[in-house]
Parts: structure tokens; C-alpha cells; sequence
């Protein structure tokens, strides 16, 4: 029994952390689905969100200093509510703002020219997102202040759920709820739908392809910033550099998907959380396995979990490119 | 007649759609054949199945009975088959004498080791390879042009380099894309003669795909059709003229 | 191309009497342009083998340090644990050019000399050929991919190699490693850049070697043409990760200090850039590329050393009341230029100073295979 609480409470821990790669995945794959372009900056985005986030909330700090919440409970439910729901949409005003900025000024001048232009370009905003603001915040991490009181949750026996992971999965289902009816019930999502599959055919039925490249970039970049938000939450330290990791992992995340897929996305973030949790929770029963892995990896877990990435990068790549849902679509000769 | 290309009930599906059904075809030594049929019909698949491009779904293709299923392109090419694209498929960052220059890779003798130490051997191929670009170019009277970036011609030219491309392989077969697409009438009566000069003069067969009447009427001697993937009809010009089957696709009811 | 064969001889004789003569007073008294110098000839090899699979065979890879890091440690590896055993054998006090010489007395420091140089030489080769491997390794299941996937997965490979070697004890994981031998000069690191040079060239400018531009023209019509593409493409990635590892080795040999993070993603980025810079698929341009960008930073940091800076912060102070960190920073600071120099040449002129990027054909999206 002991085992199987303790399964679950990876696959908890897991999807907490999978909601994560998922929400950040979903920018880059609505972005390749209408651009085919894969955004390089975008992890920096991500990185941003958790900038302004921290921004606000030290703002908010010196009016309502939310660290005197030691519980959640029906006194302080409403003003933690609405802090954290300030400094959320703040964050992703922003990044929407940003988002579609750089596709205005360093992307969309480029639609004509071959692939590999853009993505050299994606290349240099990414770093130079980075280093800016490593430049003006200094390299040194930032703590986060507290949003919401993190304790684990009463009344579940030996399963331990935090209340930031608590936090984590519902935003995300509420954002993902959000983002199906934007996609699937609104005419702009049909638009981007559209898009994705015949840009010209669109442009000719009278589609502003540029209002619906602009809306894609805002969407993604908002649902990265509640990512950086989300996350800052369960682990509060943030850095310049932060987007590089998450951004990787998340890009593998909507390539197992199937780039171009939300759904895919989705699955693929969730996919990539568990597995990152239950290797890294089995770890040991692992190096039993197979030793050769604790001489790669004397240094031990941390870097274990990262090279997973990048091992279900190559090995999707090398064997099925198009990802769980993505569709091979054929150079017409 | 023993048959160069040989393809035997091939299909080919994508997904839902049957793009070519049933196709049988043979194509002998020194034949113009030509390949027409409403747009859409699967004129560009077939050529596509026979360079590999595509594979099959059922079916064998084969060239002097040795069989083609499952080569990559340019093992294909190495076979003696040749082609031209619908849309032009220039190397468009080369000239027009490197475009042919290019295509010549395929018997080439030597490799990148005599390249790098350029010995007599070496500079003897890269003469050769000039002398014979330059002769296929003069046929096609492009040879002034040799310097000329390819995407700088103009565009009857232009597709006119493909074929000369092609022919660099020295192909037992040539397969042509819509050659005479965008082209006035009398540059369609100029490449008619030239199509069949090379014929004549490289001793191949050519598999023709042209949605111009004329042309094709002109100088193959004979004609599938092609309609949603299925062969409708197929002879010498003149029956496929007044085949109704054939008249019914193009036309309507 | 005899008469380059003429030139290429006469420049490498120049450098050998050059590196025999001169270039010992010119390391000890001018060392910080002595520095830049063979900075400017490790550049121009990497830069230049990048720029036969970037640009001429248009593969985007963005895994270059990689290959530098593989020829680096594993050149310092063996100069550290083999090389003094052939120094020794040659120019010991019982070597074999010391006996030969004994005669010569004016002769006597010729054989460490030599001895130095061929150590160099042969971790230099062992250097390259691993990195080569290394190469063929990454390429052959890199290759088949489109594109961005292939940058993406040339990176990450890169990524690989560097965290392979922070986990190897061996190599001095983390604390870096240390290479006594300090053999580079002159004449190889420009010597190597010249092979480089006369290498992808002579290869590029043939029939045979017309098959890699053919490659980023339009891959399928180049094996419609009956181009073996793959083959081009491997091809272009081993003798680009030879060359990378030979700069590999030279950088080990003059800092005689090695780490993985002098290895890692931005160091990939600083070669595409001259690459990107040069003109994909120029030659020349990249090399104008590599000398103007290790000049470059120099010259920015003695700009951020005078007052011009401070003087124009304080303006602007002046009138925005924020608080900014000193912003010569930005001068000096390589990532934020290189990348601002990205954005501005691919929006403004995407060609680079020499190159012209083939295909205004708008690459139709397909899957991330082929």
C-alpha cells in the first residue's frame, strides 16, 4: 500500500510540475501552428512573466505584506485570492504586450524570407532578452516573495499535496478550460485554426492574418507568464537564465505532443513532468538497474533529470518526428 | 517490345485519398509517350513514383526488369532516370553552367580527395565535364548564358535549363514536367523539335506530361490518360482524340 | 589552381621563418597583440568550417563548440599525459635530436623547438580525429532533419558533450583542466587556417564540391539529380568538426586552461555569428568576419574605458530619473551586442558583408523530417 501511495504521490507531484512545461509549451506550439516558426525567445518570455510578477508583487508588498498568511482559510482566502490574481494578470498583460511586440518588431518583417532567417533572429532577441535584463537585475537570483502560504493540504492522509501545487494543477485547468473555449468557440480561434492549416487561402477569405498572428503570440506569451507566476509559487527563486531550462523542456514537451498541437501540448507537458518526477523519485531503483548511470552522472540528480529531456528529444526526433498527434505534412513536389 | 520502365498495377493512397490506382504503364526503348488528364488527376504522383519520391502503396516498378521499389531518389537517377518539376526546381544560388555542372556528379570518377590535390587526372575530368556541359547547353542555345545566375534568366529559358540539367545524368529515360508551361507558340514549336532532336540524338525514351493538345498530340507516340487516378484510356494520338471517355473528362457531360 | 598551390606555399614558408624569427620577441613584448592575433587565426578555422556546413551545405548547426570541446580535451589530454614522452625522446638530454645536433652548437635550442611543434602537430591530429568521430556520431542521425529541428538538435548535442565532459573526472570535470604544454604559435594557428581555407575551398570549387551548395539550393532536386544528399551532408559535418577540433586543440595549447562553460551554447553562438556576419557561403567574407569580430570587443572595451560612456549616462540621467548600472557594461558585455547584431543583419541585410542567402523560395513548412 505504502508503494502505491508513494506512485501516486509522484504522479502528483508530476502533474504539478507537467502543468508547468504544459503551459509554456502551448506558446511555442500555437506559434509554430500559424507561423511554422519555432519561437526561440519564448522561454525568455516565461523568464519575464516571473519578472514582472515579482515586480508587482513587491509592489503589492507595501500595501498588503501577504507573508502575515500563515493558512489559507475563510478570513484570508479573499485577499490572497486577489493579490495573487493581480499579480497573475499583471504578469500576463504584460508578456502579451511583449509577446507581441517582438513578433511586430523583429519577426514579422521577416514572413517572406526563408526559415532559418527567423529563426537566427529568434536566436538573438532570446539572448538578448537574457542578457538585458542580466544586465540591469544583475545575475545574482531573486527570491520571490510569497503569494500563497505553502503548506500541504489537510485531510489527504499519506499523500502530500502543497497548497502552490494545489494552485498550480487548478490555474492550469481553469487557463486550459479558457483557452479551448477561446480556440474552439470564438472566431479568432477559428481564425488561428484556420491559419494553421492554409495562410493564403485565409488572407483571401478575408482573414487580418496579422490581428491573428498578433492574438496567437499575446496568448502564448500570457499563458507563459502564469507559468513563471505558477511556478515562482512552489520554488521562488528566479533568475535571468531561467528561461533557458524550462524553455528546452517545454519545447520538448510540444514536440512529443506533435508541434502545432494543443492538445499535443498539453499531453506532452504532463508526459514530461511525470517522467522527470518518477526517474528522478526512482532514481535509485534506476542505478541498480543500470550503473552506468551514476558514473555519467556522479553529480547525481539534478543533472539526471535534465539530460531526460534531451534524451526524449532525440530519441522522438530520431523515430517519430511528427510527435503523439502531429500530422506528416508532405513537401509537394 | 521489351519495355525500359515497366509499372505494373501501382497505387499509391495518402491517408483517405487513392491518388493513382491501378496504374499500368510500359515504356520502350526510344519512345515518346505522353501522360495527360485533367488537373488534379495524379500526372505529377506517377512521376513521383517512378523517381521515388514516393513509394508505391502496392505495386512494382521496374527499369530493364530490375526493380525500383524502395531506391531512393537519386539511386533512381543513378539508374538512368531523369526528370524535370512541374514548378522550376533550379540550384538558384548557382549559374547557369554550374546548374548542368552539378548534375554531372553522378559519373563523376573521382572524388573529393583528387579535388582537394588536383592532379592531372582531376583537371582532365573538370575539362571533360566543361566540354560536355557546354555541348548540352549549345543545343539548347544557352551556352551564352553559361556565366548568367540561373534565376536571372528568363523563364522559358529557365525551363529549358532543367532539361539540360536532366540530361547531364545521362538518363535512359527522361521524364518532363509540364515543359511547355508558360510558353508562347512558337517556343512550344521550338522545344516540339527539340524534344524530339534529343530523343533522336541521346537515344532515350520520354515520358511527357503536358496539358497542351498540340504539343502532345504532336509528337508522341502514344498517350496515357489519366482521370482521379485511374487510366481511362490509352493509344496511339489519334484514337485517344476521339476516345469519348477522354473527351468526356476534359469536357464535362 | 596551381598558382594558388604557388601563393598557399609562399605564405606558410613566410609564417615558418616568421614563427622561427620573430615571433618569440613579438609573444614576450607585445603579448596583447600577439593575444589577438592567434585569437583572430583560431577564429577564422572555426569560422570557416562552420561555413562549410552553415552556408554551403545550408545544415544549421549550432552545436560547433561541441566539436571545439572534443578536440580541446582530448588534444590537452594527450599533451598532458603523452606528450613530454616524445618531447623527452626527441629533445631530452639523451634525445635523438640532441645527439644529432650535439655538433651545432648554435643549434642547440632547435630541437625542443622541434619537438615542441610536432608534439603540437600530433595532439593537434588526434584532436581533430576525435572530433571528427564526434561528427559522424552527432550528424548521422542529426541529418536527416529539417531545418530548425536540426539546430535544435545540433544544440542540444552540444549541450551533451559539454555536460559529459563536467561529469568526467578524467577530463578535471568542473575545477576545468590544465595544459602544461604551451605549443601553439603562429605558424600552425595560421598555417591550420590556411589548410582550412585551401581545404573547403579547393573542395567547394569543383564539380564534385558543387553538390553541397546543390544541397542547400534544393535537396530535392539534387537527388533528382543523382546527389547522393546525406552523403554531402555528413561530409560537410566531419570536416567541419575536424577543423573545429584542430582550433580546439590550438585554443587548449595557448590558455593551457580548459573548462566546459569556455564550451558551451554562446560559444556556438559567437561562430555562427561570424558566419551569419560573413555572408553564408562566403569564404572570404567569413574570414573579414572572424578578424572584424575578434577585433571587435577590444575595441569596445577601450571605448568603455574612456569617458564617452559616462558622459552620455549622465545626459540621460539627467533627464530620466532611474537609477541605471553603469552602462559601459553594455560595451563590453558580448551577448547583448552579438545578439542586437543578429536581430539588425537579419532584418536589414540578411546576406551578410559577402554572402548571398540562397532561396527567396519560401520554404513550405513540412514535418521536422524528410
Amino acid at each position: 500500500m505504502a508503494q502505491v501511495i508513494l506512485f501516486l504521490q509522484q504522479l502528483l507531484n508530476g502533474l504539478s510540475l507537467g502543468s508547468i512545461y504544459a503551459l509554456i509549451a502551448l506558446g511555442y506550439t500555437m506559434v509554430y501552428g500559424v507561423l511554422r516558426f519555432i519561437n526561440f525567445a519564448h522561454g525568455d518570455v516565461y523568464m519575464l512573466g516571473a519578472y514582472a510578477g515579482f515586480a508587482i508583487t513587491n509592489v503589492i508588498y507595501t500595501i498588503i505584506p501577504l507573508d502575515q498568511y500563515n493558512a489559507i482559510s475563510r478570513h484570508t482566502f479573499i485577499p490572497i485570492f486577489v493579490c495573487t490574481a493581480i499579480v497573475m494578470l499583471g504578469a500576463m498583460i504584460f508578456c502579451a504586450i511583449l509577446g507581441m511586440s517582438i513578433e511586430r518588431i523583429a519577426y514579422r518583417p521577416l514572413r517572406d524570407r526563408p526559415r532559418l532567417t527567423v529563426l537566427i533572429t529568434a536566436i538573438g532577441v532570446s539572448l538578448f532578452l537574457q542578457n538585458m535584463t542580466q544586465f540591469f537585475v544583475g545575475a545574482q537570483p531573486q527570491a520571490f516573495k510569497q503569494l500563497i502560504p505553502v503548506r500541504a493540504i489537510e485531510g489527504l492522509g499519506d499523500l502530500t499535496v502543497l497548497s502552490s501545487q494545489a494552485a498550480i494543477i487548478i490555474s492550469t485547468i481553469v487557463l486550459m478550460v479558457f483557452l479551448r473555449l477561446v480556440v474552439m468557440k470564438t472566431k479568432i480561434g477559428l481564425a488561428m485554426r484556420a491559419l494553421s492549416v492554409n495562410p493564403t487561402a485565409c488572407s483571401l477569405m478575408g482573414v487580418n492574418n496579422g490581428l491573428v498572428i498578433s492574438f496567437t503570440f499575446a496568448l502564448g506569451s500570457a499563458l507563459a507568464a502564469a507559468a513563471g507566476i505558477l511556478v515562482a509559487m512552489d520554488s521562488p527563486s528566479i533568475n535571468p537564465l531561467m528561461g533557458n531550462l524550462q524553455g528546452i523542456k517545454a519545447f520538448v514537451a510540444a514536440v512529443l505532443g506533435g508541434i502545432g498541437n494543443i492538445n499535443g501540448a498539453v499531453v506532452g507537458g504532463l508526459i514530461i513532468g511525470v517522467l522527470e518526477t518518477l526517474v528522478v523519485g526512482y532514481s535509485n531503483e534506476l542505478t541498480t538497474l543500470f550503473p552506468a548511470l551514476h558514473y555519467l552522472f556522479p553529480e547525481g540528480v539534478s543533472q539526471f533529470r535534465d539530460a531526460i529531456s534531451f534524451a526524449v528529444l532525440i530519441i522522438i526526433l530520431l523515430f517519430k518526428p511528427t510527435g503523439i498527434f502531429g500530422r506528416v505534412e508532405r513537401e509537394k513536389v | 517490345m521489351d519495355a525500359l520502365l515497366k509499372v505494373d498495377r501501382c497505387t499509391i493512397r495518402f491517408g483517405g485519398l487513392t491518388a493513382v490506382s491501378n496504374l499500368d504503364m510500359s515504356i520502350g526503348n526510344r519512345e515518346l509517350v505522353g501522360l495527360i488528364g485533367p488537373n488534379g488527376a495524379g500526372k505529377t504522383t506517377v512521376f513521383n513514383m517512378i523517381t521515388g519520391v514516393y513509394q508505391p502503396t502496392e505495386g512494382a516498378i521496374s527499369l530493364n526488369g530490375e526493380r525500383l521499389n524502395g531506391l531512393k531518389p537519386f539511386d533512381i537517377t543513378a539508374r538512368g532516370i531523369a526528370r524535370t518539376f512541374q514548378n522550376i526546381r533550379l540550384f538558384v544560388s548557382l549559374t547557369v553552367f554550374d546548374n548542368v555542372r552539378a548534375a554531372f556528379n553522378l559519373h563523376l570518377k573521382h572524388g573529393p580527395f583528387h579535388a582537394l590535390t588536383r592532379g592531372p587526372k582531376f583537371k582532365q575530368e573538370e575539362a571533360e565535364i566543361r566540354e560536355q556541359a557546354m555541348d548540352l547547353l549549345k543545343i539548347f542555345n544557352l551556352d551564352r548564358f553559361q556565366d548568367v545566375m540561373c534565376k536571372n534568366l528568363p523563364y522559358g529559358d529557365q525551363r529549358r535549363l532543367e532539361i539540360v540539367r536532366a540530361l547531364a545524368t545521362k538518363p535512359r529515360l527522361l521524364l518532363l514536367d509540364e515543359p511547355a508551361a508558360g510558353m508562347n507558340p512558337t517556343e512550344k514549336g521550338s522545344l516540339m523539335t527539340l524534344i524530339e532532336f534529343i530523343q533522336e540524338k541521346f537515344d532515350i525514351s520520354v515520358l511527357l506530361v503536358e496539358h497542351d493538345m498540340r504539343v502532345v498530340m504532336g509528337i508522341c507516340k502514344r498517350i496515357y490518360v489519366l482521370d482521379y487516378g485511374i487510366t481511362i484510356a490509352e493509344g496511339p494520338p489519334d484514337q485517344i482524340r476521339r476516345d469519348p471517355k477522354v473527351i468526356q473528362a476534359y469536357l464535362g457531360e | 589552381m596551381s598558382r594558388a598551390r604557388a601563393i598557399l606555399g609562399i605564405f606558410l614558408l613566410f609564417l615558418f621563418l616568421f614563427a622561427l624569427f620573430v615571433e618569440r620577441p613579438l609573444a614576450d613584448n607585445l603579448a596583447y597583440y600577439y593575444d589577438i592575433l592567434i585569437n583572430i587565426g583560431i577564429n577564422i578555422i572555426l569560422a570557416v568550417s562552420l561555413n562549410l556546413v552553415n552556408g554551403y551545405t545550408g545544415q544549421f548547426s549550432l552545436g560547433h563548440a561541441g566539436f571545439m570541446a572534443v578536440g580541446a580535451y582530448a588534444a590537452g589530454s594527450w599533451s598532458e599525459h603523452l606528450s613530454p614522452s616524445l618531447i623527452n625522446f626527441l629533445a631530452g638530454s639523451n634525445g635523438v635530436l640532441t645527439f644529432v645536433l650535439k655538433p651545432f652548437p648554435f643549434l642547440q635550442a632547435l630541437p625542443t623547438m622541434c619537438a615542441d611543434n610536432l608534439a603540437l602537430v600530433v595532439a593537434t591530429i588526434f584532436g581533430g580525429l576525435l572530433a571528427a568521430l564526434a561528427g559522424l556520431a552527432v550528424g548521422i542521425p542529426s541529418l536527416r532533419l529539417r531545418g530548425d529541428y536540426l539546430a535544435i538538435v545540433t544544440l542540444g548535442f552540444g549541450e551533451i558533450i559539454r555536460t559529459l565532459i563536467l561529469n568526467i573526472d578524467f577530463l578535471g570535470a568542473a575545477r576545468g583542466m590544465s595544459v602544461t604544454g604551451r605549443y601553439t604559435n603562429m605558424f600552425w594557428t595560421f598555417g591550420i587556417a590556411a589548410v582550412a581555407v585551401y581545404i573547403v575551398l579547393g573542395l567547394v570549387n569543383s564539380t564534385y564540391g558543387r553538390g553541397f551548395l546543390t544541397v542547400r539550393d534544393d535537396e530535392v532536386a539534387a537527388e533528382a539529380m543523382g546527389i547522393n544528399t546525406t552523403k554531402y551532408k555528413v561530409i560537410a559535418f566531419v570536416v567541419g568538426a575536424f577543423f573545429a577540433g584542430t582550433a580546439g586543440s590550438l585554443f587548449a595549447h595557448y590558455t593551457g586552461f580548459l573548462t566546459p562553460e569556455g564550451f558551451n551554447f554562446f560559444k556556438s553562438v559567437d561562430v555562427v555569428v561570424m558566419v551569419i556576419l560573413g555572408g553564408m557561403g562566403s569564404t572570404t567574407g567569413v574570414i573579414l568576419a572572424a578578424i572584424l569580430l575578434t577585433i571587435l570587443p577590444e575595441l569596445l572595451r577601450g571605448l568603455a574605458h574612456t569617458d564617452f560612456v559616462p558622459v552620455f549616462q549622465k545626459a540621460i540621467e539627467g533627464v530620466v530619473p532611474i537609477h541605471l548600472p553603469p552602462l559601459q557594461g553594455l560595451l563590453e558585455n558580448r551577448l547583448i551586442l552579438y545578439s542586437l547584431l543578429l536581430i539588425i543583419m537579419m532584418l536589414t541585410r540578411p546576406q551578410g558583408l559577402f554572402g548571398d542567402i540562397a532561396g527567396s523560395r519560401k520554404r513550405v513548412a513540412s514535418s521536422p523530417a524528410k
